[in-house]
């Protein structure tokens, strides 16, 4: 957490509402997103007790399993599920376009793709389980499931396995979503309750976020938004209606506890929703979309993989791929932070607090400035940028700016002009508290020619921001082949082949 | 020492669990947490009565599904317990003793579980015993504080090992992060009580090991699986806040005259004292309010009341509170950034720094 985000914090509690700490929104949001607000039986790893899925908001789907510890209810609740989110995902596989690439062959990729929407993390994982105990099933042999429950577990793990990947836009758990936009007057423990956090992001009229997130705390008021349940509700509510199940299932048994579900989905089901529309509501950033087309692709593979035939994901990853995926992840975070901070100046003011950008404004500059001599004369434009910005950035450091695209620069000279802050490189400055000059000198996207492209080169009068931080990060790593695995580490996989066992395996 | 008795008044004391002692080591700067737990105030009750009460319940699903899966280790002499062990560590152990030290009265299991285990260390031929139930004591802020784990004690050979059995799910080996590392931390508890233990009977507290076996579920079935957990580090830290945590005689000295938590109840079983007296007693033992209490401690709804009634950033979390630099007001901390309060001594820094992120938001947020 950066000061910035403390301050904001202390701001929120001060005026009992939550602030923003982005100026545009960093994740996609759907047309259509699916939400899904899963609910598990107390103690149990991956039980499921009910749901409620659906992308009409006026009309949630209710699934219910009476008897939650009855595997052949389990089952018939996930049969149940694959038919609401089966159809969705497969309306997105028909249309797609054709994308064109440097030095490599075309490839289709869909032109939009599924979203589904969960409440808080840990029903991310819960999808995450649910797709891992049904994944494996067989519609053949002893204990057949319907064709439909494995393909769902496929997609819920890949649902699952996605919402990990930080800037992808598949799977969005709310808390998580929100929270990356706006400070609660609260911690960081207390805003995983979507509807305490709500209430300090959207008070109802005439109340404080303060009060209605302690209302929210009230889990008769507000139930917890899943997937783990309240005790109460377990222990005086549900735990009967089970027991009635137990001793007749009837219809009006099964309607009692779907009654008794309903009572505890359907306000996180509406709060769902407002999410919703609440980042709807924030522009988005510009960078979103290229995100988010990743996310297509990523979506298209997958649609092929299955179409192909392929395996379901294994139980765990070699060696090889644990480490490249390892690695994408953190390339993907890098990549992420790098890209909300060029899209964002409240989250590039991050980044000047700490001294690796800054922002000022042009006071000279000269445009046909050349270095070196005969054939390796280059033109190099000086730009001189005076801030009060605390500049931690010493010559020769190489800077992009948000304000144009393809611009690179590199430090030449900073230069105090008044006041502490600014040794280039050095550890004071601190805070700043000072005025200082930096010449830059543009090395990127000033065209060819004798003088530099218009617009290329900031004007005097002209505020710009710069900093180190780029985004070309290698787009793989140096590791071997699944194939080539070394034997320190287990050597080459066998391709997962689920077997028997992971067909009838236990769902207690 | 009959002042801690006072503070409790005349109800029967509580013991600690290795719960509570694995949150306490959480969170060792708190006064008022020490004091409640010496004295064996019923922390539960106490909130309850103030009007705040705890929201820990617990679900009967969970309970019922917990000790389905503690019986089925435990059934038949541990004898599933047996199987696993005998996997994980190797062992070639025919045939193992069960003791249950919950068979002799409450009042004898302290002694009594001493007695079991000076017999095993000084035997140390190769037999097996598994002990259930053992009731192990530790010196916690100079008090004697009695543990009662949910756990057995194996001992082989004179090695002592600590099995927790705990109903989470390891599903294609790996478990969730923050229970495991829950377990890792009550387990480390007993670790330490055993081998404080052993050195008061004279023998080698290295004799139980800092490796502990954890017995969980496996995937989605009630079948068990056992592994390893090294509690190392566990113990380094909890050592190291048991050492930093204020010793209760000194507390005490601090303590207005006649200040009392008791809870006497009147014939309906009501507490006699109103519970503003109550909560009026409790403020004047000063907490140290952290929302990691919002998971650990009963008295948490009270003393989070009370830190928004000063406005600290306590509230807010740790990790605020790192970059406020200690700044522990939030009006102090907003005068700061702000420019409306002069920095003291000491504060130039996060003063600036504070001054600094202030004016980038409010040129990035017009
Ligand atoms: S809740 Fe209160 S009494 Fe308990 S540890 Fe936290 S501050 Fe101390």
């Amino acid at each position: 957490m950066s000061a910035l985000t403390a301050l904001a914090r202390l701001r929120a509690m001060r005026e009992g509402v939550a602030q923003r700490i982005t100026t545009v929104r960093h994740c996609h949001v759907s047309d259509r997103p699916m939400v899904f607000v899963p609910l598990k039986m107390a103690g149990e790893a991956a039980a499921p007790l009910g749901a409620m899925v659906g992308t009409d908001p006026d009309h949630p789907r209710l699934l219910v399993v009476p008897q939650p510890r009855n595997r052949n209810l389990r089952f018939a609740f996930t049969a149940e599920l694959a038919e609401v989110l089966l159809p969705y995902v497969e309306g997105f596989q028909k249309r797609t376009e054709t994308v064109e690439r440097k030095g490599g062959e075309p490839y289709e990729r869909c032109l939009e793709a599924p979203q589904v929407l969960v409440p808080n993390r840990p029903a991310a994982e819960f999808t995450g389980l649910l797709g891992r105990s049904t994944r494996f099933r067989r519609v053949d042999g002893p204990y057949p499931v319907h064709p439909s429950v494995p393909l769902l577990g496929r997609w819920l793990t890949y649902f699952a396995d996605r919402s990990r990947q930080p800037g992808s836009s598949l799977l969005l758990a709310a808390t998580e979503a929100l929270g990356t936009h706006w400070a609660t007057g609260q911690s960081a423990l207390e805003d995983a309750n979507l509807a305490a956090l709500l209430g300090w992001i959207d008070p109802p009229a005439g109340t404080t976020g303060r009060r209605a997130a302690e209302e929210a705390e009230d889990p008769l008021l507000w139930p917890p938004a899943g997937p783990a349940t309240d005790p109460g509700f377990d222990n005086e509510v549900l735990a009967p209606a089970v027991q009635a199940y137990e001793e007749a299932p009837t219809d009006r048994a099964v309607e009692r506890v779907a009654e008794a579900l309903r009572t505890q989905l359907e306000p996180t089901w509406r709060l769902m929703w407002r999410s919703v529309e609440l980042l709807r509501a924030l522009p988005e950033g510009s960078r979103v979309a290229g995100r988010w087309e990743s996310d297509r692709g990523s979506f298209t593979r997958f649609v092929e993989r299955i179409a192909e035939g392929g395996p379901p994901q294994a139980r765990r990853d070699g060696a090889v791929s644990a480490a490249a995926r390892l690695a994408g992840l953190e390339r993907a975070r890098a990549s992420y932070d790098v890209q909300r901070a060029y899209d964002d100046p409240l989250v590039m003011a991050e980044y000047r607090l700490t001294g690796e950008a800054f922002a000022g404004v042009v006071t000279a500059v000269e445009p046909e400035h050349f270095e070196g001599e005969g054939r390796s004369r280059k033109l190099r434009p000086l730009v001189t940028v005076r801030t009060e910005d605390p500049v931690r950035l010493a010559p020769g450091a190489a800077v992009g700016s948000p304000e144009r695209r393809g611009h690179g620069a590199e430090v030449v000279e900073v230069v105090a002009v008044s006041g502490a802050g600014g040794v280039p490189g050095g550890g004071t400055g601190g805070a700043g508290g000072g005025t200082v000059e930096i010449v830059l000198k543009v090395t990127k996207g000033m065209g060819r020619g004798k003088t530099p492209a218009p617009g290329a080169v900031p004007e005097p009068g002209e505020r710009v921001c710069y900093t180190s931080l780029t985004d070309d990060f290698q787009t793989s790593a140096a590791l071997p082949d699944p194939e080539e695995t070394p034997w320190t580490h287990g050597g080459p996989p066998e391709e997962y082949v689920p077997g028997d066992d992971d067909a009838q395996e236990e769902w207690e | 020492m009959s002042r801690l008795d006072d503070l409790r008044g005349p109800v029967p004391a509580r013991a600690h669990d290795a719960r509570a002692i694995a949150a306490l080591a959480a969170n060792p700067g708190c006064a008022r947490r020490s004091l409640l737990d010496a004295a064996g105030v019923d922390k539960d009750a106490a909130a309850r009565h103030v009007g705040f009460p705890a929201p820990f319940g617990q679900s009967q699903f969970a309970i019922t599904r917990g000790n389905v899966f503690e019986s089925l280790v435990k059934e038949n002499g541990c004898a599933e317990l047996l199987r696993l062990l005998r996997e994980l560590m190797g062992l070639p152990i025919a045939q193992v003793g069960y003791q249950d030290v919950e068979n002799v009265g409450a009042h004898l299991r302290a002694s009594h579980t001493r007695a079991l285990i000076d017999r095993a260390a000084r035997e140390s031929e190769d037999s097996a015993v598994f002990y259930d139930h053992p009731l192990l004591s530790l010196r916690i802020a100079g008090q004697t504080s009695y543990l009662e784990p949910d756990v057995v004690a194996f001992q082989l050979g004179g090695r002592f090992h600590v099995v927790e059995i705990k109903s989470f799910s390891v599903i294609d080996g790996q478990a969730e992060p923050e229970k495991v590392a829950a377990a890792a931390r009550q387990a480390a508890v007993y670790v330490l009580a055993l081998r404080a233990l052993m050195e008061e009977l004279g023998h080698d507290p290295e004799r139980v090991s800092h490796d502990v076996v954890l017995v969980c579920p496996e995937n989605f079935a009630n079948r068990p699986v056992a592994s390893l957990v090294d509690v190392r580090r566990q113990l380094a830290v909890l050592r190291r806040q048991l050492a930093r945590m204020t010793r209760v005689d000194r507390l005490l000295e601090d303590l207005p005259e006649g200040l009392t938590f008791s809870l006497e109840p009147d014939a309906d079983g009501v507490p006699t004292r109103s519970a503003g007296e109550l909560a009026e007693a409790l403020r004047r033992v000063p907490a140290r309010y952290a929302p990691d209490c919002l998971a650990a401690c009963d008295m948490c709804m009270f003393c989070r009341d009370e830190a928004r009634g000063c406005g600290s950033t306590d509230l807010l979390g740790r990790q605020v509170r790192d970059q406020l630099g200690g700044v522990s007001g939030m009006d102090e901390a907003l005068g700061l950034a702000e420019g409306t309060r002069e920095p003291e001594e000491g504060q130039e820094e996060i003063a600036r720094l504070l001054r600094l992120a202030d004016r980038l938001r409010r040129e990035c947020v017009a």
